[in-house]
């Protein structure tokens, strides 16, 4: 059994860890707030952008001739994931559940006879996915620097993506990241960004037709890449958001778990001091009694 | 009736700009400068850096763009766009720097003609400021 010592060391160390977790908590709910508002904020434009490139996808009359980020290379040999991660840890299972969903796609994907080429975004991802997928990350980008997600940091990941898709260096691209639904809930999400999916083309076909200036392809051609950055921005916005609501729930948790082991070290430790004394009593008597 | 619109201007980060007494916007389309009216056909176009001019009843305004695309549609005027300033906003210094990044991509080697063309309409835009 620990000594008493012992137990008040433990019980301060355990106390001052809480005190840093509780902290961090408070630190992460105030960048909650902020992460959430300008994910909200950041809605309207990539779903405006999305509306437009539906109306003007449901448009175009030669499908054949429509611009290779629209309907693919022809090819479904080499798949690029980009794996969007954040650069800190101590926010529970938000990176683990990325690298989850993305293990699981990738074993799919060899499983298939596919390619495969990964791009990490942060470097939390970088470190999980090196040692099992080393030799296919072909790049890894980090924005330690930038404190807030912003638009200029995920044009950059857009244009290299872009880049290497004209390098024709793969052939489908999707992105990985966490939905933000709550503080407790956090969805990873597999996006397919190149060939761009069409898919709830239906609801929202407006009868209406437009006037393209100039015309239709050339737009598309001049917003498709837009379309990327923007695409990989709201991931960006979503994660960090995320990750913020991953951490303070996680922190949240390690404050109680914290907070009941002070608990049951006091118990501990009022029971030996108890014992000590009991102990020492019962001496006392026993020498008083052989006198 | 009323000759007035709605405008919303949208940048990656938030929502710029949401006005509904607007009577006339001139966006720098990409194939030229385009005015719109109330009750204009549905459009969509992209826009060149250039001036975009904000015509209402509660006051006018004028805002600079490098980039972005407008969609007309049922009397609303979308326009998004990831680089934009509000000219009363944009100072001198601002000007000179951004001036400085567009002469520097216009002075690469292997730019295109179509970033090309896009760069010395920025640059043209930007010295007019002055």
């Amino acid at each position: 059994m620990a000594s008493l010592d012992d137990l008040k060391k433990r019980i301060a160390s355990v106390k001052s860890t809480q005190k840093i977790t509780k902290a961090m908590k408070m630190v992460a709910a105030a960048k909650l707030r902020r992460a959430q508002e300008s994910a909200e904020k950041g809605r309207p434009y990539s779903e405006k952008m999305n509306n437009i490139i539906l109306n003007l996808s449901s448009g175009i009359s030669d499908k054949e001739n429509a611009p290779k980020l629209l309907s693919g290379s022809g090819n479904d040999k080499v798949h690029l994931c980009v794996v969007m991660t954040s650069d800190r840890g101590l926010c529970g299972g938000f990176n683990s559940n990325i690298i989850k969903k993305a293990k699981s796609y990738f074993a799919k994907l060899s499983e298939d006879g596919k390619e495969l080429k990964i791009i990490t975004v942060g470097s939390k991802g970088n470190d999980q996915l090196k040692r099992a997928y080393g030799d296919k990350i072909i790049a890894n980008i980090s924005f330690k620097e930038s404190k807030h997600a912003n638009y200029f940091d995920a044009d950059k990941v857009g244009k290299m993506v872009i880049e290497k898709f004209g390098a024709e260096e793969f052939d489908v691209c999707t992105i990985f990241y966490n939905q933000f639904k709550n503080v407790i809930t956090q969805i990873p999400q597999a996006q397919q960004i190149i060939p761009l999916n069409v898919e709830n083309s239906e609801e929202d076909k407006s009868e209406d037709s437009y006037e393209f200036e100039p015309d239709e392809d050339e737009i598309l051609s001049n917003l498709l890449p837009k379309n990327i950055s923007t695409q990989i921005f709201k991931a960006m916005l979503e994660n960090s958001a995320s990750e913020q609501g991953s951490r303070m729930s996680a922190m949240d948790n390690a404050t109680r778990n914290a907070g009941e082991m002070v608990d049951k070290l006091t118990i501990e430790y009022n029971r030996s001091r108890q014992a000590a004394i009991t102990k020492e009593l019962i001496e006392i008597i026993s020498g008083a009694e052989s006198l | 009736m009323s000759e007035e619109f709605k405008i919303e201007i949208v940048n990656p980060e938030k929502s710029f700009l949401v006005k509904d007494d607007v009577s006339e916007v001139v966006v720098p389309a990409f194939e030229g400068e385009m005015g719109i009216l109330k009750d204009h056909i549905s459009i969509i176009s992209f826009l060149k850096p250039g001036i975009i001019k904000i015509l209402s009843k509660s006051g006018d305004e004028n805002y600079y763009v490098e980039d972005g695309i407008v969609e007309f549609k049922n009397n609303n005027l979308s326009i998004l766009t990831s680089s934009i300033f509000n000219l009363t906003d944009l100072d001198k210094a601002k000007q000179q720097d951004l001036l400085k990044l567009a002469e520097e991509e216009a002075g690469k080697p292997d730019i295109n003609d179509q970033s090309k063309y896009l760069v010395d309409q920025k640059i043209e835009v930007l010295r007019s400021l002055n």
